[in-house]
Protein backbone atom coordinates (compact mmCIF):
# COMPACT_ATOMS: atom_id res chain seq x y z
CA UNK A 1 0.00 0.00 0.00
CA UNK A 2 2.97 2.30 0.32
CA UNK A 3 3.56 4.08 -2.91
CA UNK A 4 6.66 6.21 -2.88
CA UNK A 5 5.99 8.70 -5.60
CA UNK A 6 2.30 9.28 -5.93
CA UNK A 7 2.95 12.56 -7.65
CA UNK A 8 3.43 16.04 -6.30
CA UNK A 9 0.52 17.77 -4.69
CA UNK A 10 -0.02 20.45 -7.19
CA UNK A 11 -3.71 19.89 -7.69
CA UNK A 12 -5.67 23.09 -7.68
CA UNK A 13 -8.26 23.82 -5.07
CA UNK A 14 -6.77 21.63 -2.41
CA UNK A 15 -4.26 22.30 0.31
CA UNK A 16 -3.29 18.97 1.77
CA UNK A 17 -0.08 20.47 3.17
CA UNK A 18 -2.03 22.00 5.95
CA UNK A 19 -2.60 18.59 7.41
CA UNK A 20 0.40 17.51 9.37
CA UNK A 21 2.21 14.22 8.76
CA UNK A 22 -0.31 12.92 6.27
CA UNK A 23 1.98 11.80 3.55
CA UNK A 24 0.97 8.82 1.40
CA UNK A 25 -2.32 8.23 3.15
CA UNK A 26 -3.38 11.81 2.95
CA UNK A 27 -2.89 11.91 -0.76
CA UNK A 28 -4.64 8.60 -1.19
CA UNK A 29 -7.63 9.92 0.65
CA UNK A 30 -8.03 12.78 -1.75
CA UNK A 31 -7.71 10.56 -4.83
CA UNK A 32 -10.09 7.79 -3.89
CA UNK A 33 -12.64 9.42 -1.61
CA UNK A 34 -15.14 7.30 0.24
CA UNK A 35 -17.84 9.49 -1.28
CA UNK A 36 -17.75 7.12 -4.24
CA UNK A 37 -19.12 4.40 -1.98
CA UNK A 38 -21.98 6.58 -0.89
CA UNK A 39 -24.75 5.95 -3.48
CA UNK A 40 -24.19 2.19 -3.49
CA UNK A 41 -23.87 2.11 0.29
CA UNK A 42 -27.10 4.04 0.87
CA UNK A 43 -29.19 1.79 -1.38
CA UNK A 44 -27.55 -1.38 -0.11
CA UNK A 45 -27.78 -0.51 3.57
CA UNK A 46 -31.30 0.90 3.51
CA UNK A 47 -32.95 -1.64 1.21
CA UNK A 48 -30.93 -4.75 2.00
CA UNK A 49 -28.87 -4.58 5.20
CA UNK A 50 -31.38 -2.87 7.49
CA UNK A 51 -34.24 -5.29 6.67
CA UNK A 52 -31.87 -8.23 7.09
CA UNK A 53 -30.95 -7.07 10.60
CA UNK A 54 -34.52 -6.06 11.49
CA UNK A 55 -35.70 -9.53 10.47
CA UNK A 56 -34.04 -10.93 13.60
CA UNK A 57 -36.29 -8.77 15.75
CA UNK A 58 -39.52 -9.11 13.78
CA UNK A 59 -39.12 -12.88 13.68
CA UNK A 60 -39.75 -12.81 17.40
CA UNK A 61 -43.02 -10.92 17.15
CA UNK A 62 -46.60 -11.24 16.05
CA UNK A 63 -46.60 -8.57 13.46
CA UNK A 64 -49.09 -6.62 11.33
CA UNK A 65 -46.59 -4.22 9.71
CA UNK A 66 -48.04 -1.42 11.87
CA UNK A 67 -47.56 -2.82 15.30
CA UNK A 68 -45.76 -5.82 16.63
CA UNK A 69 -46.18 -7.82 19.77
CA UNK A 70 -43.18 -9.63 21.19
CA UNK A 71 -43.81 -13.37 21.43
CA UNK A 72 -40.31 -14.73 21.92
CA UNK A 73 -39.44 -17.88 20.03
CA UNK A 74 -43.07 -18.81 19.36
CA UNK A 75 -42.74 -18.40 15.58
CA UNK A 76 -39.76 -20.70 15.44
CA UNK A 77 -41.53 -23.22 17.60
CA UNK A 78 -44.46 -23.13 15.16
CA UNK A 79 -42.12 -23.54 12.27
CA UNK A 80 -40.61 -26.74 13.58
CA UNK A 81 -43.70 -28.13 15.31
CA UNK A 82 -46.10 -28.02 12.38
CA UNK A 83 -45.59 -30.77 9.87
CA UNK A 84 -46.48 -28.60 6.87
CA UNK A 85 -43.86 -26.01 7.84
CA UNK A 86 -41.15 -28.41 8.89
CA UNK A 87 -41.33 -30.21 5.59
CA UNK A 88 -40.10 -27.06 3.87
CA UNK A 89 -36.88 -27.32 5.80
CA UNK A 90 -36.04 -30.84 4.61
CA UNK A 91 -37.32 -30.13 1.11
CA UNK A 92 -35.03 -27.14 0.80
CA UNK A 93 -32.02 -29.27 1.70
CA UNK A 94 -33.04 -32.09 -0.65
CA UNK A 95 -33.64 -29.62 -3.46
CA UNK A 96 -30.28 -27.91 -2.99
CA UNK A 97 -28.34 -31.18 -2.78
CA UNK A 98 -30.06 -32.75 -5.79
CA UNK A 99 -29.76 -29.69 -8.02
CA UNK A 100 -26.15 -28.93 -7.20
CA UNK A 101 -25.14 -32.60 -7.41
CA UNK A 102 -26.72 -33.02 -10.83
CA UNK A 103 -25.35 -29.71 -12.05
CA UNK A 104 -21.81 -30.78 -11.10
CA UNK A 105 -22.09 -34.18 -12.80
CA UNK A 106 -23.94 -33.07 -15.92
CA UNK A 107 -22.03 -29.81 -16.16
CA UNK A 108 -18.71 -31.66 -16.09
CA UNK A 109 -19.86 -34.20 -18.69
CA UNK A 110 -21.26 -31.52 -20.98
CA UNK A 111 -18.13 -29.46 -20.43
CA UNK A 112 -15.92 -32.35 -21.53
CA UNK A 113 -18.18 -33.07 -24.49
CA UNK A 114 -18.28 -29.46 -25.61
CA UNK A 115 -14.51 -28.99 -25.42
CA UNK A 116 -13.85 -32.08 -27.55
CA UNK A 117 -13.53 -31.95 -31.29
CA UNK A 118 -17.23 -31.90 -31.95
CA UNK A 119 -18.31 -30.44 -35.24
CA UNK A 120 -21.40 -28.74 -33.86
CA UNK A 121 -19.66 -27.56 -30.72
CA UNK A 122 -20.60 -23.90 -31.00
CA UNK A 123 -24.21 -24.68 -31.75
CA UNK A 124 -24.48 -27.12 -28.86
CA UNK A 125 -22.93 -24.67 -26.43
CA UNK A 126 -25.56 -22.09 -27.35
CA UNK A 127 -28.37 -24.62 -27.10
CA UNK A 128 -27.27 -25.77 -23.65
CA UNK A 129 -26.77 -22.23 -22.40
CA UNK A 130 -29.89 -20.54 -23.72
CA UNK A 131 -32.34 -21.84 -21.06
CA UNK A 132 -30.35 -19.84 -18.50
CA UNK A 133 -31.65 -16.68 -20.14
CA UNK A 134 -35.28 -17.73 -20.40
CA UNK A 135 -37.56 -16.53 -17.63
CA UNK A 136 -38.20 -19.06 -14.90
CA UNK A 137 -41.94 -18.55 -15.16
CA UNK A 138 -41.89 -19.45 -18.85
CA UNK A 139 -39.78 -22.54 -18.20
CA UNK A 140 -42.06 -23.55 -15.34
CA UNK A 141 -45.22 -23.34 -17.45
CA UNK A 142 -43.67 -25.13 -20.39
CA UNK A 143 -42.58 -28.06 -18.28
CA UNK A 144 -45.87 -28.14 -16.42
CA UNK A 145 -47.44 -28.80 -19.81
CA UNK A 146 -44.79 -31.34 -20.80
CA UNK A 147 -45.14 -33.23 -17.52
CA UNK A 148 -48.94 -33.53 -17.49
CA UNK A 149 -50.01 -37.03 -16.48
CA UNK A 150 -51.90 -38.33 -19.54
CA UNK A 151 -51.37 -35.88 -22.33
CA UNK A 152 -47.89 -34.62 -21.46
CA UNK A 153 -45.12 -35.29 -23.94
CA UNK A 154 -42.86 -36.89 -21.35
CA UNK A 155 -45.34 -39.57 -20.42
CA UNK A 156 -46.28 -40.16 -24.04
CA UNK A 157 -42.65 -40.71 -24.89
CA UNK A 158 -42.37 -43.09 -21.94
CA UNK A 159 -45.49 -44.91 -23.11
CA UNK A 160 -43.80 -45.56 -26.45
CA UNK A 161 -41.18 -47.64 -24.68
CA UNK A 162 -43.79 -49.26 -22.46
CA UNK A 163 -43.26 -47.31 -19.27
CA UNK A 164 -46.27 -46.00 -17.44
CA UNK A 165 -45.11 -42.56 -16.29
CA UNK A 166 -46.43 -41.16 -13.01
CA UNK A 167 -48.25 -37.88 -12.47
CA UNK A 168 -44.93 -36.10 -12.06
CA UNK A 169 -46.15 -32.91 -10.42
CA UNK A 170 -49.30 -34.27 -8.83
CA UNK A 171 -47.70 -37.10 -6.91
CA UNK A 172 -46.18 -36.31 -3.54
CA UNK A 173 -43.19 -38.60 -4.12
CA UNK A 174 -42.14 -37.12 -7.46
CA UNK A 175 -43.24 -33.48 -7.33
CA UNK A 176 -40.18 -31.98 -5.65
CA UNK A 177 -37.71 -34.05 -7.65
CA UNK A 178 -39.45 -33.19 -10.92
CA UNK A 179 -39.10 -29.50 -10.17
CA UNK A 180 -35.47 -30.06 -9.18
CA UNK A 181 -34.78 -31.74 -12.52
CA UNK A 182 -36.37 -28.87 -14.42
CA UNK A 183 -34.18 -26.55 -12.35
CA UNK A 184 -31.16 -28.55 -13.51
CA UNK A 185 -32.36 -28.32 -17.13
CA UNK A 186 -32.57 -24.55 -16.84
CA UNK A 187 -29.36 -24.04 -14.87
CA UNK A 188 -26.92 -26.62 -16.20
CA UNK A 189 -25.85 -24.16 -18.91
CA UNK A 190 -24.06 -22.00 -16.33
CA UNK A 191 -22.33 -25.04 -14.84
CA UNK A 192 -21.33 -26.14 -18.33
CA UNK A 193 -19.76 -22.83 -19.36
CA UNK A 194 -17.93 -22.64 -16.03
CA UNK A 195 -16.53 -26.13 -16.67
CA UNK A 196 -15.66 -25.24 -20.26
CA UNK A 197 -13.63 -22.26 -18.99
CA UNK A 198 -12.01 -24.50 -16.38
CA UNK A 199 -11.15 -27.29 -18.80
CA UNK A 200 -9.76 -24.91 -21.41
CA UNK A 201 -7.37 -23.48 -18.83
CA UNK A 202 -5.76 -26.87 -18.20
CA UNK A 203 -2.32 -26.86 -19.87
CA UNK A 204 -2.06 -29.22 -22.84
CA UNK A 205 1.18 -30.72 -21.45
CA UNK A 206 -0.79 -32.82 -18.99
CA UNK A 207 -2.76 -34.45 -21.78
CA UNK A 208 0.40 -35.00 -23.77
CA UNK A 209 1.96 -36.67 -20.74
CA UNK A 210 -0.98 -39.06 -20.51
CA UNK A 211 -0.69 -39.79 -24.22
CA UNK A 212 3.02 -40.55 -23.84
CA UNK A 213 2.21 -42.97 -21.04
CA UNK A 214 -0.34 -44.62 -23.27
CA UNK A 215 -3.37 -43.59 -21.28
CA UNK A 216 -6.79 -43.60 -22.89
CA UNK A 217 -9.76 -41.29 -22.79
CA UNK A 218 -10.86 -42.49 -19.37
CA UNK A 219 -7.37 -41.90 -18.01
CA UNK A 220 -7.36 -38.39 -19.40
CA UNK A 221 -10.68 -37.68 -17.79
CA UNK A 222 -10.03 -39.32 -14.45
CA UNK A 223 -6.49 -38.15 -13.80
CA UNK A 224 -6.26 -34.83 -15.60
CA UNK A 225 -9.59 -33.21 -16.40
CA UNK A 226 -11.38 -34.08 -13.20
CA UNK A 227 -8.75 -33.06 -10.64
CA UNK A 228 -7.60 -29.99 -12.57
CA UNK A 229 -11.06 -28.59 -13.11
CA UNK A 230 -11.52 -28.47 -9.35
CA UNK A 231 -11.85 -24.65 -9.20
CA UNK A 232 -14.79 -24.95 -11.59
CA UNK A 233 -16.40 -27.64 -9.44
CA UNK A 234 -15.97 -25.40 -6.46
CA UNK A 235 -17.72 -22.49 -8.18
CA UNK A 236 -20.53 -24.67 -9.48
CA UNK A 237 -21.21 -26.21 -6.07
CA UNK A 238 -21.23 -22.87 -4.25
CA UNK A 239 -23.35 -21.14 -6.88
CA UNK A 240 -25.94 -23.86 -7.19
CA UNK A 241 -26.17 -24.31 -3.43
CA UNK A 242 -26.88 -20.62 -2.96
CA UNK A 243 -29.43 -20.74 -5.76
CA UNK A 244 -30.97 -24.04 -4.70
CA UNK A 245 -31.46 -23.09 -1.06
CA UNK A 246 -33.38 -19.93 -1.86
CA UNK A 247 -35.22 -21.14 -4.95
CA UNK A 248 -38.82 -20.07 -5.12
CA UNK A 249 -40.07 -19.08 -8.56
CA UNK A 250 -39.78 -22.45 -10.28
CA UNK A 251 -41.47 -24.29 -7.44
CA UNK A 252 -44.16 -21.65 -7.24
CA UNK A 253 -44.96 -21.73 -10.95
CA UNK A 254 -44.93 -25.52 -11.22
CA UNK A 255 -46.52 -26.90 -8.04
CA UNK A 256 -47.19 -23.98 -5.66
CA UNK A 257 -45.75 -26.24 -3.01
CA UNK A 258 -48.30 -28.90 -3.79
CA UNK A 259 -49.75 -31.44 -3.75
CA UNK A 260 -50.66 -30.37 -0.24
CA UNK A 261 -47.46 -29.12 1.29
CA UNK A 262 -45.24 -31.86 -0.05
CA UNK A 263 -43.05 -29.75 -2.31
CA UNK A 264 -42.91 -26.61 -0.20
CA UNK A 265 -39.50 -25.08 0.41
CA UNK A 266 -38.62 -22.47 3.00
CA UNK A 267 -38.91 -19.75 0.35
CA UNK A 268 -42.39 -20.82 -0.72
CA UNK A 269 -43.52 -21.04 2.91
CA UNK A 270 -42.26 -17.48 3.42
CA UNK A 271 -44.51 -16.40 0.57
CA UNK A 272 -47.52 -18.40 1.76
CA UNK A 273 -47.27 -17.06 5.31
CA UNK A 274 -46.85 -13.56 3.95
CA UNK A 275 -49.99 -13.93 1.84
CA UNK A 276 -51.88 -15.31 4.82
CA UNK A 277 -50.88 -12.25 6.82
CA UNK A 278 -48.60 -14.04 9.28
CA UNK A 279 -45.79 -11.56 8.86
CA UNK A 280 -43.92 -12.62 11.98
CA UNK A 281 -43.99 -16.26 10.95
CA UNK A 282 -42.94 -15.36 7.41
CA UNK A 283 -40.00 -13.39 8.77
CA UNK A 284 -39.07 -16.29 11.03
CA UNK A 285 -38.90 -18.35 7.83
CA UNK A 286 -36.53 -15.73 6.43
CA UNK A 287 -34.32 -15.95 9.48
CA UNK A 288 -34.26 -19.74 9.24
CA UNK A 289 -33.34 -19.48 5.56
CA UNK A 290 -30.60 -17.02 6.46
CA UNK A 291 -29.22 -19.40 9.08
CA UNK A 292 -29.42 -22.41 6.74
CA UNK A 293 -27.70 -20.59 3.89
CA UNK A 294 -24.87 -19.21 6.00
CA UNK A 295 -24.49 -22.42 8.00
CA UNK A 296 -24.03 -24.38 4.78
CA UNK A 297 -22.40 -22.01 2.33
CA UNK A 298 -19.79 -20.41 4.60
CA UNK A 299 -18.25 -23.69 5.86
CA UNK A 300 -18.58 -25.19 2.39
CA UNK A 301 -16.77 -22.22 0.91
CA UNK A 302 -14.04 -22.55 3.51
CA UNK A 303 -13.72 -26.31 3.07
CA UNK A 304 -13.73 -26.29 -0.72
CA UNK A 305 -11.43 -23.28 -0.79
CA UNK A 306 -8.92 -25.13 1.35
CA UNK A 307 -8.97 -28.10 -0.97
CA UNK A 308 -8.43 -25.74 -3.84
CA UNK A 309 -5.26 -24.42 -2.25
CA UNK A 310 -3.76 -27.91 -1.93
CA UNK A 311 -4.89 -29.93 -4.92
CA UNK B 1 -13.20 -48.08 -36.91
CA UNK B 2 -12.15 -45.48 -34.39
CA UNK B 3 -13.37 -42.66 -36.54
CA UNK B 4 -16.66 -44.47 -36.94
CA UNK B 5 -17.07 -44.81 -33.21
CA UNK B 6 -16.24 -41.17 -32.85
CA UNK B 7 -18.92 -40.10 -35.29
CA UNK B 8 -21.33 -42.44 -33.57
CA UNK B 9 -20.64 -40.92 -30.19
CA UNK B 10 -20.96 -37.47 -31.64
CA UNK B 11 -24.27 -38.39 -33.16
CA UNK B 12 -25.66 -39.79 -29.93
CA UNK B 13 -24.57 -36.73 -27.95
CA UNK B 14 -26.04 -34.49 -30.56
CA UNK B 15 -29.38 -36.26 -30.64
CA UNK B 16 -29.69 -36.38 -26.86
CA UNK B 17 -28.79 -32.71 -26.45
CA UNK B 18 -31.19 -31.72 -29.21
CA UNK B 19 -34.06 -33.70 -27.75
CA UNK B 20 -33.48 -32.53 -24.20
CA UNK B 21 -32.86 -28.88 -24.96
CA UNK B 22 -34.66 -28.14 -28.19
CA UNK B 23 -37.88 -30.11 -27.78
CA UNK B 24 -39.23 -27.81 -25.03
CA UNK B 25 -38.53 -24.76 -27.18
CA UNK B 26 -40.06 -26.25 -30.30
CA UNK B 27 -43.04 -27.25 -28.20
CA UNK B 28 -43.44 -23.64 -27.06
CA UNK B 29 -43.31 -22.36 -30.61
CA UNK B 30 -45.61 -25.03 -32.05
CA UNK B 31 -48.26 -24.57 -29.39
CA UNK B 32 -48.11 -20.81 -29.75
CA UNK B 33 -49.13 -20.96 -33.41
CA UNK B 34 -51.86 -23.60 -33.15
CA UNK B 35 -55.57 -22.96 -32.92
CA UNK B 36 -57.30 -23.35 -29.61
CA UNK B 37 -58.67 -26.86 -30.01
CA UNK B 38 -55.49 -28.35 -31.37
CA UNK B 39 -53.36 -26.63 -28.71
CA UNK B 40 -55.37 -28.48 -26.08
CA UNK B 41 -53.73 -31.75 -27.09
CA UNK B 42 -50.40 -30.33 -25.91
CA UNK B 43 -48.67 -32.66 -28.32
CA UNK B 44 -45.93 -32.35 -30.85
CA UNK B 45 -48.17 -32.57 -33.92
CA UNK B 46 -47.68 -30.18 -36.81
CA UNK B 47 -50.26 -27.35 -36.66
CA UNK B 48 -53.28 -27.97 -38.89
CA UNK B 49 -53.99 -24.27 -39.14
CA UNK B 50 -51.75 -21.31 -38.47
CA UNK B 51 -53.63 -18.57 -36.58
CA UNK B 52 -50.39 -16.78 -35.73
CA UNK B 53 -51.75 -13.29 -36.21
CA UNK B 54 -55.01 -14.08 -34.38
CA UNK B 55 -53.16 -15.54 -31.40
CA UNK B 56 -50.78 -12.61 -31.39
CA UNK B 57 -53.52 -9.98 -31.40
CA UNK B 58 -55.57 -11.93 -28.86
CA UNK B 59 -52.63 -11.97 -26.44
CA UNK B 60 -51.83 -8.30 -27.02
CA UNK B 61 -55.45 -7.21 -26.56
CA UNK B 62 -56.11 -9.45 -23.58
CA UNK B 63 -57.35 -7.63 -20.51
CA UNK B 64 -57.21 -4.23 -22.10
CA UNK B 65 -53.67 -4.45 -23.51
CA UNK B 66 -52.14 -5.50 -20.22
CA UNK B 67 -49.16 -7.06 -21.99
CA UNK B 68 -48.19 -3.80 -23.67
CA UNK B 69 -48.40 -1.95 -20.39
CA UNK B 70 -46.36 -4.71 -18.80
CA UNK B 71 -43.72 -4.32 -21.49
CA UNK B 72 -43.53 -0.60 -20.76
CA UNK B 73 -43.24 -1.29 -17.04
CA UNK B 74 -40.58 -3.94 -17.53
CA UNK B 75 -38.61 -1.61 -19.79
CA UNK B 76 -38.72 1.21 -17.23
CA UNK B 77 -37.74 -1.21 -14.49
CA UNK B 78 -34.88 -2.75 -16.45
CA UNK B 79 -33.43 0.48 -17.81
CA UNK B 80 -33.76 2.31 -14.49
CA UNK B 81 -32.23 -0.36 -12.32
CA UNK B 82 -29.48 -1.32 -14.75
CA UNK B 83 -28.39 2.32 -15.11
CA UNK B 84 -28.12 2.69 -11.34
CA UNK B 85 -26.44 -0.69 -10.92
CA UNK B 86 -23.77 0.26 -13.45
CA UNK B 87 -22.99 3.72 -12.06
CA UNK B 88 -23.21 2.86 -8.36
CA UNK B 89 -21.46 -0.48 -8.80
CA UNK B 90 -18.56 0.95 -10.82
CA UNK B 91 -18.02 3.81 -8.37
CA UNK B 92 -17.96 1.49 -5.38
CA UNK B 93 -15.77 -1.06 -7.13
CA UNK B 94 -13.22 1.62 -7.99
CA UNK B 95 -12.64 2.70 -4.38
CA UNK B 96 -12.88 -0.89 -3.21
CA UNK B 97 -10.13 -2.01 -5.58
CA UNK B 98 -7.87 1.02 -5.08
CA UNK B 99 -8.10 1.65 -1.39
CA UNK B 100 -7.50 -1.04 1.18
CA UNK B 101 -8.12 -0.52 4.85
CA UNK B 102 -10.81 -1.09 7.39
CA UNK B 103 -13.55 0.43 5.28
CA UNK B 104 -12.44 -1.70 2.35
CA UNK B 105 -12.60 -4.85 4.44
CA UNK B 106 -16.09 -3.97 5.58
CA UNK B 107 -17.17 -3.26 2.00
CA UNK B 108 -15.68 -6.58 0.90
CA UNK B 109 -17.67 -8.34 3.55
CA UNK B 110 -20.88 -6.57 2.53
CA UNK B 111 -20.38 -7.46 -1.13
CA UNK B 112 -19.95 -11.11 -0.21
CA UNK B 113 -22.97 -11.00 2.09
CA UNK B 114 -25.02 -9.52 -0.74
CA UNK B 115 -24.16 -12.51 -2.89
CA UNK B 116 -25.04 -15.11 -0.27
CA UNK B 117 -27.77 -13.81 2.05
CA UNK B 118 -31.37 -14.22 0.92
CA UNK B 119 -33.22 -10.90 1.28
CA UNK B 120 -35.62 -10.61 4.22
CA UNK B 121 -38.92 -10.07 2.43
CA UNK B 122 -41.45 -8.70 4.89
CA UNK B 123 -39.01 -6.38 6.70
CA UNK B 124 -38.13 -4.94 3.28
CA UNK B 125 -41.81 -4.33 2.59
CA UNK B 126 -42.14 -2.71 6.01
CA UNK B 127 -39.20 -0.44 5.27
CA UNK B 128 -40.41 0.49 1.80
CA UNK B 129 -43.79 1.31 3.27
CA UNK B 130 -42.20 3.57 5.86
CA UNK B 131 -40.37 5.36 3.05
CA UNK B 132 -43.54 5.57 0.96
CA UNK B 133 -41.95 3.42 -1.75
CA UNK B 134 -43.93 0.19 -1.40
CA UNK B 135 -45.97 -0.65 -4.52
CA UNK B 136 -44.16 2.01 -6.52
CA UNK B 137 -41.83 1.64 -9.47
CA UNK B 138 -38.98 3.65 -7.86
CA UNK B 139 -39.24 1.35 -4.86
CA UNK B 140 -38.91 -1.76 -6.99
CA UNK B 141 -36.02 -0.20 -8.92
CA UNK B 142 -34.16 0.44 -5.67
CA UNK B 143 -34.85 -3.14 -4.58
CA UNK B 144 -33.39 -4.52 -7.80
CA UNK B 145 -30.37 -2.25 -7.44
CA UNK B 146 -29.76 -3.31 -3.85
CA UNK B 147 -30.08 -7.03 -4.64
CA UNK B 148 -27.95 -6.97 -7.78
CA UNK B 149 -25.22 -4.53 -6.80
CA UNK B 150 -22.86 -7.10 -5.31
CA UNK B 151 -22.48 -9.05 -8.52
CA UNK B 152 -21.81 -5.89 -10.53
CA UNK B 153 -19.20 -4.72 -7.99
CA UNK B 154 -17.47 -8.08 -8.30
CA UNK B 155 -17.23 -7.83 -12.10
CA UNK B 156 -16.15 -4.20 -12.07
CA UNK B 157 -13.53 -4.76 -9.40
CA UNK B 158 -11.88 -7.58 -11.33
CA UNK B 159 -11.67 -5.36 -14.38
CA UNK B 160 -10.39 -2.30 -12.50
CA UNK B 161 -7.58 -4.41 -11.00
CA UNK B 162 -6.14 -4.62 -14.51
CA UNK B 163 -6.06 -0.83 -14.95
CA UNK B 164 -2.60 0.40 -13.87
CA UNK B 165 -2.46 2.80 -10.96
CA UNK B 166 0.04 4.91 -12.91
CA UNK B 167 -2.93 6.15 -14.85
CA UNK B 168 -4.60 7.49 -11.71
CA UNK B 169 -1.33 9.07 -10.71
CA UNK B 170 -0.91 10.75 -14.06
CA UNK B 171 -4.42 12.11 -13.77
CA UNK B 172 -3.74 13.27 -10.24
CA UNK B 173 -0.70 15.22 -11.41
CA UNK B 174 -3.05 16.97 -13.78
CA UNK B 175 -5.18 17.84 -10.79
CA UNK B 176 -7.87 15.31 -11.43
CA UNK B 177 -8.96 13.22 -8.50
CA UNK B 178 -11.96 11.83 -6.70
CA UNK B 179 -15.18 12.02 -8.66
CA UNK B 180 -13.54 13.69 -11.63
CA UNK B 181 -10.81 11.09 -11.78
CA UNK B 182 -13.45 8.39 -11.78
CA UNK B 183 -15.87 9.83 -14.30
CA UNK B 184 -13.37 11.43 -16.67
CA UNK B 185 -10.58 8.85 -16.66
CA UNK B 186 -11.64 5.51 -15.22
CA UNK B 187 -15.28 5.09 -16.17
CA UNK B 188 -14.70 5.45 -19.93
CA UNK B 189 -12.06 2.73 -19.70
CA UNK B 190 -14.57 0.33 -18.17
CA UNK B 191 -16.62 0.10 -21.35
CA UNK B 192 -16.09 -3.63 -22.04
CA UNK B 193 -17.05 -4.70 -18.53
CA UNK B 194 -19.84 -2.12 -18.43
CA UNK B 195 -21.41 -3.79 -21.46
CA UNK B 196 -21.12 -7.17 -19.74
CA UNK B 197 -22.74 -5.84 -16.58
CA UNK B 198 -25.52 -4.19 -18.59
CA UNK B 199 -26.26 -7.45 -20.41
CA UNK B 200 -26.24 -9.77 -17.42
CA UNK B 201 -28.19 -7.47 -15.14
CA UNK B 202 -30.74 -6.65 -17.85
CA UNK B 203 -31.49 -10.32 -18.29
CA UNK B 204 -31.72 -10.85 -14.53
CA UNK B 205 -33.97 -7.87 -13.90
CA UNK B 206 -36.18 -8.47 -16.93
CA UNK B 207 -36.67 -12.11 -15.98
CA UNK B 208 -37.17 -11.40 -12.30
CA UNK B 209 -40.46 -12.70 -11.01
CA UNK B 210 -40.09 -12.82 -7.23
CA UNK B 211 -39.34 -9.16 -6.48
CA UNK B 212 -42.15 -7.67 -8.61
CA UNK B 213 -44.48 -10.23 -7.05
CA UNK B 214 -43.64 -9.03 -3.56
CA UNK B 215 -42.85 -5.36 -3.97
CA UNK B 216 -45.02 -4.22 -6.86
CA UNK B 217 -48.27 -6.16 -6.70
CA UNK B 218 -51.33 -5.05 -8.64
CA UNK B 219 -52.31 -5.09 -12.27
CA UNK B 220 -51.51 -1.48 -13.11
CA UNK B 221 -47.80 -1.77 -12.88
CA UNK B 222 -47.32 -5.49 -13.37
CA UNK B 223 -44.15 -6.51 -15.16
CA UNK B 224 -44.15 -9.02 -18.01
CA UNK B 225 -43.22 -11.93 -15.77
CA UNK B 226 -46.10 -11.21 -13.39
CA UNK B 227 -48.58 -10.84 -16.26
CA UNK B 228 -47.41 -14.14 -17.67
CA UNK B 229 -48.01 -15.67 -14.28
CA UNK B 230 -51.51 -14.16 -14.12
CA UNK B 231 -52.23 -15.31 -17.67
CA UNK B 232 -51.99 -18.89 -16.53
CA UNK B 233 -55.08 -18.75 -14.37
CA UNK B 234 -56.98 -16.85 -17.05
CA UNK B 235 -55.96 -18.99 -20.01
CA UNK B 236 -55.89 -22.35 -18.33
CA UNK B 237 -57.74 -23.75 -21.33
CA UNK B 238 -56.28 -21.58 -24.07
CA UNK B 239 -52.81 -23.01 -24.21
CA UNK B 240 -52.09 -21.42 -27.57
CA UNK B 241 -52.46 -17.95 -26.04
CA UNK B 242 -50.43 -18.82 -22.96
CA UNK B 243 -47.59 -20.09 -25.12
CA UNK B 244 -47.83 -17.12 -27.47
CA UNK B 245 -47.31 -14.99 -24.38
CA UNK B 246 -44.33 -17.12 -23.36
CA UNK B 247 -42.82 -16.75 -26.83
CA UNK B 248 -43.30 -12.98 -26.80
CA UNK B 249 -41.63 -12.73 -23.41
CA UNK B 250 -38.72 -14.92 -24.46
CA UNK B 251 -37.91 -12.77 -27.47
CA UNK B 252 -35.93 -9.97 -25.72
CA UNK B 253 -33.41 -12.33 -24.06
CA UNK B 254 -33.18 -14.32 -27.29
CA UNK B 255 -32.29 -11.20 -29.26
CA UNK B 256 -29.65 -10.26 -26.69
CA UNK B 257 -28.26 -13.77 -26.80
CA UNK B 258 -28.03 -13.83 -30.58
CA UNK B 259 -26.06 -10.59 -30.67
CA UNK B 260 -24.02 -10.79 -27.47
CA UNK B 261 -23.61 -14.52 -26.92
CA UNK B 262 -19.96 -14.35 -25.91
CA UNK B 263 -20.27 -11.31 -23.68
CA UNK B 264 -23.16 -12.80 -21.74
CA UNK B 265 -21.45 -16.12 -21.21
CA UNK B 266 -18.21 -14.39 -20.21
CA UNK B 267 -20.03 -12.17 -17.74
CA UNK B 268 -21.85 -15.01 -16.13
CA UNK B 269 -18.76 -17.16 -15.73
CA UNK B 270 -16.27 -14.42 -14.78
CA UNK B 271 -18.08 -13.54 -11.59
CA UNK B 272 -18.40 -17.19 -10.65
CA UNK B 273 -14.74 -18.04 -11.11
CA UNK B 274 -13.51 -14.95 -9.29
CA UNK B 275 -15.99 -15.18 -6.47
Amino acid sequence: MTRQDAGPRTGPGRAPDRRRDRTARGRQRSAYPYVLYLPAAIVYVVIFAVPTVMAFYFALTRWTLFDSEFVGLQNFRDFFAEQNLRIGFTNTLIYAVVTSGLKVVLGLLLGVLLTSRLRLRGFLRSVVFFPVLVSTVAVGFTFTALLRPDTGLVNRALALVGVDGPDWLGDATTALLSVAIVDVWKGVGIATVIYIAGILSIPQEYYQAVAVDGGGAWHRFRHVTMPLSWPATYSVIILSFIGGLRSFDLIWTMTRGGPGFTSDTIASIIYKQYQAGFFGLSTAGNVILFVVVTAIVVPLNWFLGRRQATP
Amino acid sequence: MRALRRTGGELVALVVATVVFLVPFSFMLLTAVKDESQAQDLDFAWPTSWPIVENFTAVIQARDYVLLRAYVNSTILTVGSVALIVVFGAMAAFVLQRRAGRVGTLADFLVLSGLIIPPAIVPTIWLLQALGLFKTMPGLILVEVAFNLSYAVLLFRAFIAAIPRELDEAAMIDGCSGLRLFFRVIFPLLRPVTITVILTSSVTVFNDFVNPLYFLPGDDNATVQVTLYNFQSQYSTQWNLLFMDIVLITIPPLVLFVFFNRKIVAGMTAGAIKG
